[in-house]
């Protein structure tokens, strides 16, 4: 099923104002309904070859499953959903190779990268992240934030150690407690949630939510949603106007109509025979 | 440079600027804060200053060291800290801008965090009962949250030398701010101020422009519609285009008039 037609979808990448690498990867695969964005670290340019392995991995690897996957069917022997299993072991695999390079390669040992991956199909987005890059939602007018870091911050917060207004101004926001490609293995949190018509998916590095507010961001999706390109720079410039400290990564996504999974007798003869 | 205030019965003794490494505190007088009294031990506390950071060490005191109102053996300090030995008070006030060092080390690299003491804790919690494993995960973070501030430290310490750190970018930078007034349509002579990052004007659907607040000053961008906005008779490109004080904006059929607020 193509999905050009359905997803609109906007990118932008900046290295900011003070970094001369960017270490942020993103990658989007429109007609497969998939959107990849890494943000790498380790020395030198690690940091770079972490996250592009990672958006390079899963996205060549879910199109070419994806070709012959139905991911809305249910598998038979364990009683899941094909997509969050595939979306995993591409995930999984990517993690090895990164954790295999990092291995053999002393300049790239201890590189790792965060993770958000979405997977829109049959009316639903499917997210695996890892880390503190985020998934925001701006639906019906109302924005709010998907996914949780895995961060050293989130988990005080959590155990209730500090507040998250003290957060803000916490000393270590670049603490991650999961990423890929720094253990042999790693468990990504995969959760699916239904999608509307209107929706705006916004995927993005550390480098934005850490430079402008939660509640400028939702604005400027409110103002720009029209114009998604110019939201995305506009959410860039902004991160750097605010001092850019950060690679800035977006990621802007809407649902433009229904995409319900082909189901019923026909679809499934006309995807046998093919 | 940060201080401390020395008080009793909330009256102010005196300013103690941390000026050396190590500041000690006790009951003699070679002592670099000297307080003369018997609940202060001889050797009660030292301050150990850091770069922009000062920790407290109680020195085994008699009657021990209370910041905040906890018994402390070691502790970093924070700005507004209250260091409580006997019945004097010592205030520690921070940088000026405590909020600017803050920033410094928020925005160093992300790293992983994966201390061994984490695992640890996950594998021992394992065997013992769920409400131990909680405990022992959240000492786990406490813990690696106050290494991770130390790392810190040492971080800012490598940068420092080889380059000077990055210039502090102004979060709320100062600027006039701007304004528009509409010169003609329906609601002709409202004025609007300009307070917000961005502003979108027009109609949604038929022509659409933002106006966005940067350090640099006002700009206008084109978001939606056939037509593009003008600026003075000129019909802007794709790219934001800059603003100057009593500019005149056409936008859907509306004249208004852009200029800055003293």
């Amino acid at each position: 099923m193509d999905l050009t037609q359905t997803l609109e979808i906007a990118t932008c990448t900046d290295p900011g104002m003070v970094r001369s690498h960017n270490e942020d990867s993103i990658a989007a695969d429109p007609a497969n309904g998939l959107v990849v964005l890494a943000d790498g670290m380790g020395g030198y340019n690690a940091g770079e070859v972490a996250s592009g392995m990672a958006t390079t991995v899963i996205v060549t690897e879910m199109r070419q499953i994806l070709a012959n996957a139905r991911p809305y069917e249910i598998d038979q022997k364990n009683n899941q959903e094909v997509a969050a299993l595939l979306l995993r072991e591409q995930v999984l695999k990517a993690n090895s190779s990164i954790y295999q390079a990092a291995q053999s390669q002393p300049q790239y040992a201890g590189m790792g990268t965060t993770l958000v991956v979405c997977l829109f199909y049959d009316n639903r987005v499917l997210v695996a992240h890892l880390g503190d890059s985020r998934l925001y939602l701006m639906r019906e007018g109302k924005f709010r934030q998907v996914t949780r870091d895995h961060s050293l911050l989130q988990e005080q917060i959590d155990s209730g150690i500090i507040t998250a207004e003290q957060a803000k101004r916490a000393a270590h926001k670049n603490l991650v407690t999961k990423a890929l490609g720094i253990d042999p293995t790693v468990e990504p949190e995969i959760h699916e949630y239904p999608t509307k018509p209107g929706d705006i998916y916004l995927l993005c590095s550390d480098g934005l939510c850490d430079m402008v507010e939660d509640e400028d961001i939702g604005m400027t999706l409110h103002a720009l949603g029209g114009n998604l390109k110019l939201a995305a720079q506009q959410l860039v410039q902004m991160a750097n106007d605010n001092g850019g400290r950060d690679n800035v990564s977006v990621i802007l996504v809407r649902v433009l109509r229904e995409y319900p999974g082909p189901r019923g007798v026909m679809a499934k003869m006309f995807a046998w025979l093919k | 440079m940060a201080k401390l205030i020395l008080s009793m019965d909330g009256l102010v003794l005196k300013e103690i600027p941390l000026t050396k490494e190590r500041t000690t505190i006790g009951r003699k007088p070679h002592n670099d804060i000297q307080i003369d009294n018997l609940a202060v031990s001889g050797e009660h506390a030292v301050i150990v200053t850091i770069l922009n950071d000062s920790f407290l060490e109680d020195l085994g005191s008699t009657n021990g060291t209370i910041v905040n109102g906890n018994p402390i053996k070691k502790h970093f300090l924070q700005n507004n800290d209250v260091i409580e030995l006997g019945k004097y008070k010592l205030k520690f006030v921070g940088e000026a801008a405590p909020a600017a060092t803050g920033e410094k080390a928020d925005f160093e690299k992300t790293m992983v965090l994966r201390p061994a003491a984490m695992k640890a804790a996950q594998a021992a919690g394992a065997g013992a009962g769920a409400q131990a494993a909680v405990a022992q995960r959240q000492a786990a973070v406490q813990a690696a949250g106050a290494s991770a501030t130390a790392a810190g430290i040492a971080d800012k310490d490598a940068r420092s030398t080889p380059a000077p750190a990055a210039p502090s970018a102004p979060t709320k930078p100062v600027q006039p701010l701007g304004a528009i007034q509409l010169l003609s349509g329906g609601n002709a002579g409202r004025e609007l101020e300009l307070t917000k990052p961005l502003t979108t004007l027009g109609k949604p659907g038929v022509q659409v422009a933002v106006l966005t607040r940067r350090p640099q000053g006002y700009f206008i961008t084109h978001v939606e519609g056939d037509k593009r906005p003008t600026v003075n008779g000129q019909e802007i490109g794709a790219a934001p285009h800059s603003l100057k004080d009593h500019d005149v904006i056409e936008l859907a059929g509306v004249k208004m008039e852009f200029f800055l607020k003293a």
